[in-house]
C-alpha cells in the first residue's frame, strides 16, 4: 500500500514539475510568428504578384504553411521554385498550376510617359512603391525596384503601361547548359 | 644565378606546346585599321564613363572614357580620329552580346596626344601613392595576362615582401610574352624595378618556363648586376597560374578566400610590367598589346595591335585560311571560341587562334563519367573536379559552392585528361554563372520584399491617422455646434477623452505609451484642454458674437485660426512630461494638427476667394496667436519635439536602408503602435 502511494505520489510528482518546466518554456521559449512561413517567403520570388490568389507573397507562404494552398501556385517562381518548396517541406513535386498563370520571362513595366494622364492609379497599385509621379503630373517607373508583377497594367484608363522583357547583358548572361548527350 | 630551390604545385599537365610557329618572328606593328571598337568595359569591374560625344575630334592616347567607382579604369583612344558612334556592339565575350563601345574613324595621322613623363618618384618620396594609383588608373593599366584586373589597385602602399613578375606563359599556341621578353627585356627590366620600388618589395622573382630559354637570356642580360632574380620554372601547364606560380617560387600556398597580398607577395604579368612602364616613364597610356596570331594563318607571328583593332581586320592581316571554321580568344585550354569576328580587340586578348580541324579537331562526343579521378590528379587547385561536375550536372549549386567551385581556375587540366572527353570547365563555368544569377535574383527578391513590408506599414499608418483625423474634426464640430464656454470645456474634455482612447488604442502593446497618456500627465493635460477650450470661446465671443449652430462659411477659417493656435498646447504638454513614451501619440497629434490647418486653408481658399494678402495676414495671425499662447517653456518643448522628430526619421530612414533586420527593430523602438500591428497582422 505505501509502495504503491509513494510510487503514485512520485509520479504525479514527476508530472507536476515536468509539466511546470513544459510550461514556463513553452511560454518563456516561445517563438514569435511561423519559421516555416518565413522559409517559404524566402524562396517565393517577391514579384508580390497575387497569381496564387493570395494578395502578396507572405500570405502566399502562410497559406502554404497552414496546409490551405498548394506549392504549385506561383508562376513567376516556376519550375525551381516549385522544387525548392518541395525540398523544403517535404513534400512530393508536382507541376505549375496552369489555372494560376505559365511562367513568364522577367519584365520590366515601362510607362508611356507621353500618353500618361497622371492619374495616379498605377501608383496606388504597384505592390512595392516602384512607380514615382503626381496627381496629373507624369508618372514613370523605376526600374530598379520595378518586379514586373503587371499590377499597374489593369487600373490604367489610358493603356499606356507595357511590359517589356528585360534583356540579357553581358553582367547578366548565363552560361548555356551543355546539351547533355543520354548514354545509355 | 643563385639556385633557387623551386616548389610544385598539385596536378598539371603537358599539353604539346605549338609555340613554335609563332614565336619565330619578330613583334610587328599590325597596319592601322579604318575602324576602333574600344570596348568601355575592357576591365573587372564597372564599365568606364564616356567623356566624348560622337562626331569628336579625338587623338592618339586621349581619355574617351574615365574610370566609374574604385574597380575600374580608363579607356584611351587608340589613334586619333573622329568619333563615330557610341553603341552597343558585338563584344569578344562567349556570349557575342553587344556592350557599349566607342567607335572611332581613324584618320591615318596617329597624330598623339602631348605625352609627358610623371614626377612619380617625387610623389613616391612625398609618400602620396594615391596620384601614382590614380595616374594608373588614368592611364587605364590592367593585368594583361588575362584577367584583366586594374593594376592601381594592387599597390596598396604597404610594403611587399616578394614581387613575383609572371613571364611562364603556360598556354599553348601563345608566345607573345615570349617576344615581349626576348625584344623589350631592358623596358621591362625598368618596369620591374619601378614596380619594385612602389611595391617596395625586399625580393623581385620573376619566373619564366624553361621553354623559353631565349627570353630568360635575354631577361638575364637585361637584369645583370641588379637584384631580379630570373627563375627557370618548369614546363608545367598552368604554371603560369599566378597562385601557381606564387607557389613554384615561394612555396606559399594562397589558400582559398585569401589573397596573396595578405601573404606579402603580389604578382604581375610581364606585359602590365610593360604598360606600367611605358605610362609612368613615357607618359602613353594603354593602347596597344602584343597578340599572338596562329592556328591555321598564313603567316603566324605576335604582332603590336591598337586595342579596338577589328578581330576580323586581325585575322585577315595574319592571312587566315578558308578552312578556319572557328577563331579562339585566348589559348586552347582557357579560351573561348569568338561569336563574331567583329568585335574589337580588348585588353584581355593575348591570342587569336584560328582553328581548323587538322590543328584542333573536335572533340569526341561525351561519355559518361567513369569515375577514374584521372581529373583529380590534374586539378592544380586541389578540388575534386568529378564532384563539382556530378553537382553542376544536377544543378546542386549549393554543394558544388561547398566544394569551392569558386576556386576553380577554369584551366581545363581536368577536361584535358578525361577519358571520357567531357568539357569539365563548361560545366563549372555554367554552374558559376547560375550562382551568380541566384545571387542577383535573391538580392532583388530581398530588396522587393523590404519594399512591400514598408508600403503595407505605410498604408496601415495612413489609415490610421486618418481615422483619427476624422475623430478630430468630428470632436471640433460637437465644439462649435455648443455656443457656451462650459459646454465647450466638456466637449473639449470628451475630445480629449476620445484622443486618449485612440491613442491607448494605437499603442496597446506598447505599455509605456499607455502609461503615459493615463498617468501623470492626463490631470495637466485636461486642465491645459479646458483652458485652452476656454481661451478658444472667448476670442470666439470677442471676434463674431453672433456664432450660429451650424458652421458659418466665413467662420471656419477663423475658427481653424483660433483652434490651431490652442491645440498644441496639450500635445506639448503631454510630449514634455513624457517626452520618450508619447513621442508617437505627440507625432500623431502633430500630424492632424497640420493636416487641419492645410484643410482649413483649402476650405478658405475655395468657399471664400480672398484677396492674396489675406492668406498672409491669416497666417501671421495664427503665428502671433500661437506664439502668444505658449510659454517659454512649451516653446522649447516644441524645439525639442521638432529634433526629436526629425532624429527619428532619420533613424527610420537609416534603419531602412541597412535591412530589413534592423529596420524591423528600428521600426520597434520608433514606433512602438504600428510595428506592434504589423506583428499581428
Amino acid at each position: 500500500m505505501s509502495a504503491l502511494g509513494l510510487s503514485l505520489m512520485l509520479m504525479a510528482g514527476l508530472a507536476l514539475l515536468l509539466g511546470a518546466v513544459l510550461g514556463f518554456a513553452a511560454v518563456r521559449f516561445r517563438v514569435e510568428g511561423d519559421p516555416i512561413a518565413a522559409q517559404i517567403d524566402a524562396i517565393l520570388p517577391q514579384t508580390q504578384c497575387g497569381q496564387c490568389g493570395y494578395p502578396g507573397c507572405k500570405p502566399y507562404a502562410e497559406a502554404i504553411a497552414n496546409d490551405e494552398a498548394d506549392i504549385n501556385q506561383c508562376p513567376p517562381g516556376g519550375d525551381d521554385g516549385v522544387r525548392k518548396l518541395a525540398e523544403l517541406l517535404g513534400r512530393d513535386y508536382k507541376p505549375l498550376n496552369a489555372e494560376h498563370g505559365a511562367p513568364a520571362p522577367r519584365a520590366l513595366a515601362v510607362i508611356d510617359e507621353a500618353r500618361c494622364i497622371g492619374c495616379t492609379l498605377c501608383i496606388q497599385a504597384c505592390p512595392v512603391d516602384a512607380i514615382v509621379g503626381a496627381a496629373k503630373h507624369m508618372h514613370t517607373v523605376i526600374a530598379a525596384e520595378c518586379t514586373g508583377c503587371e499590377l499597374c497594367i489593369a487600373p490604367c484608363p489610358v493603356d499606356c503601361i507595357a511590359m517589356l522583357p528585360v534583356g540579357v547583358t553581358i553582367p547578366t548572361w548565363r552560361y548555356p547548359t551543355i546539351p547533355l548527350k543520354v548514354v545509355a | 644565378m643563385s639556385v633557387r630551390q623551386l616548389h610544385r604545385f598539385h596536378g598539371g599537365v603537358h599539353p604539346p606546346e605549338h609555340k613554335m610557329a609563332s614565336n619565330g618572328s619578330r613583334i610587328e606593328p599590325a597596319p592601322l585599321p579604318p575602324q576602333l571598337i574600344i570596348a568601355l568595359s575592357q576591365h573587372i569591374g564597372s564599365p568606364a564613363e564616356p567623356l566624348v560625344a560622337v562626331g569628336e575630334r579625338v587623338l592618339k592616347g586621349q581619355m574617351i572614357a574615365q574610370a566609374s567607382g574604385t574597380l575600374s579604369a580608363a579607356v584611351h583612344a587608340s589613334s586619333s580620329g573622329t568619333v563615330l558612334a557610341i553603341e552597343p556592339r558585338p563584344s569578344a565575350h562567349p556570349s557575342g552580346l553587344a556592350a557599349p563601345c566607342i567607335v572611332i574613324a581613324t584618320d591615318g595621322e596617329e597624330r598623339w596626344l602631348e605625352r609627358q613623363p610623371v614626377p612619380w618618384r617625387d610623389w613616391l618620396a612625398a609618400g602620396d601613392v594615391r596620384a601614382i594609383r590614380d595616374y594608373l588608373r588614368d592611364m587605364g593599366v590592367v593585368g594583361l595576362g588575362g584577367a584583366m584586373f586594374p593594376s592601381h589597385l594592387k599597390l596598396t602602399g604597404g610594403a611587399l615582401q616578394t614581387l613575383v613578375i609572371n613571364g611562364a606563359e603556360c598556354e599553348p599556341y601563345i608566345s607573345c610574352d615570349d617576344r615581349l621578353m626576348r625584344e623589350r627585356a631592358g623596358e621591362i627590366v625598368a618596369g620591374i624595378a619601378l614596380l619594385a620600388e612602389l611595391t617596395q618589395a625586399s625580393e623581385v622573382l620573376v619566373g619564366i618556363e624553361d621553354n623559353k630559354p631565349e627570353a630568360i637570356e635575354a631577361m638575364r642580360l637585361a637584369a645583370g648586376g641588379s637584384a631580379i632574380d630570373i627563375v627557370a620554372v618548369p614546363t608545367i601547364y598552368p604554371s603560369g597560374g599566378a597562385k601557381q606560380l606564387i607557389r613554384i617560387l615561394t612555396g606559399k600556398e594562397v589558400a582559398a578566400g585569401v589573397r596573396s597580398t595578405d601573404l606579402g607577395v603580389q604578382c604581375f604579368n610581364v606585359g602590365t610590367v610593360y604598360a606600367a612602364y611605358r605610362a609612368l616613364e613615357h607618359g602613353e597610356p594603354l593602347i596597344s598589346r602584343i597578340v599572338t596570331l596562329t592556328g591555321t594563318v598564313a603567316k603566324p607571328g605576335n604582332v603590336e595591335a591598337l586595342l579596338g583593332t577589328p578581330l576580323d581586320f586581325l585575322l585577315h592581316h595574319a592571312g587566315a585560311h578558308d578552312e578556319m571554321e572557328a577563331c579562339i580568344y585566348g589559348g586552347p585550354m582557357m579560351g573561348f571560341a569568338l561569336p563574331t569576328l567583329a568585335a574589337g580587340l580588348t585588353k584581355a586578348g593575348n591570342c587569336l587562334l584560328a582553328k581548323s580541324q587538322a590543328i584542333l579537331p573536335r572533340a569526341p562526343a561525351e561519355m559518361p563519367c567513369i569515375r577514374c579521378g584521372a581529373c583529380a590528379d590534374a586539378c592544380p587547385a586541389e578540388l575534386q573536379p568529378m564532384d563539382l561536375y556530378w553537382f553542376a550536372r544536377s544543378k546542386q549549386f549549393g554543394r558544388a559552392q561547398e566544394r569551392n567551385l569558386f576556386d576553380c581556375i577554369e584551366c581545363g587540366a581536368c577536361a584535358y585528361v578525361c577519358p571520357s572527353h567531357i568539357r569539365l570547365v563548361d560545366y563549372y563555368r555554367y554552374a558559376k554563372s547560375e550562382i551568380w544569377a541566384a545571387e542577383r535574383d535573391k538580392q532583388a527578391a530581398d530588396l522587393a520584399r523590404e519594399r512591400h513590408t514598408f508600403r503595407q506599414f505605410r498604408l496601415e499608418r495612413d489609415k490610421q491617422e486618418k481615422a483619427e483625423r476624422l475623430a478630430a474634426r468630428a470632436a471640433a464640430a460637437k465644439q462649435q455646434a455648443a455656443g457656451k464656454a462650459e459646454a465647450a470645456a466638456k466637449t473639449a474634455q470628451a475630445a480629449t477623452a476620445v484622443e486618449q482612447a485612440s491613442a491607448a488604442n494605437a499603442s496597446m502593446p506598447a505599455g509605456d505609451t499607455v502609461a503615459a497618456s493615463k498617468g501623470a500627465p492626463s490631470m495637466d493635460d485636461k486642465q491645459a484642454k479646458i483652458a485652452a477650450a476656454m481661451a478658444r470661446a472667448a476670442a470666439r465671443r470677442a471676434g463674431t458674437p453672433a456664432t450660429g449652430d451650424t458652421p458659418d462659411p466665413v467662420l471656419p477659417s477663423v475658427a481653424a485660426a483660433q483652434n490651431e493656435p490652442a491645440t498644441p498646447a496639450p500635445a506639448l504638454t503631454e510630449s514634455a512630461a513624457t517626452p520618450a513614451g508619447s513621442d508617437d501619440a505627440a507625432a500623431l497629434r502633430a500630424e492632424r494638427i497640420r493636416q487641419a490647418m492645410a484643410t482649413a486653408k483649402a476650405r478658405r481658399t475655395g468657399t471664400l476667394a480672398p484677396p492674396p494678402a489675406d492668406p498672409k495676414q491669416q497666417k501671421r495671425e495664427m503665428e502671433a496667436a500661437r506664439l502668444a499662447a505658449m510659454s517659454v517653456d512649451e516653446r522649447a518643448a516644441l524645439e525639442a519635439e521638432k529634433k526629436a522628430k526629425i532624429a527619428a526619421a532619420m533613424a527610420r530612414v537609416a534603419a531602412q536602408r541597412q535591412g530589413e533586420e534592423t529596420s524591423a527593430q528600428r521600426q520597434s523602438e520608433d514606433q512602438p503602435a504600428q510595428r506592434g500591428d504589423e506583428e499581428k497582422s
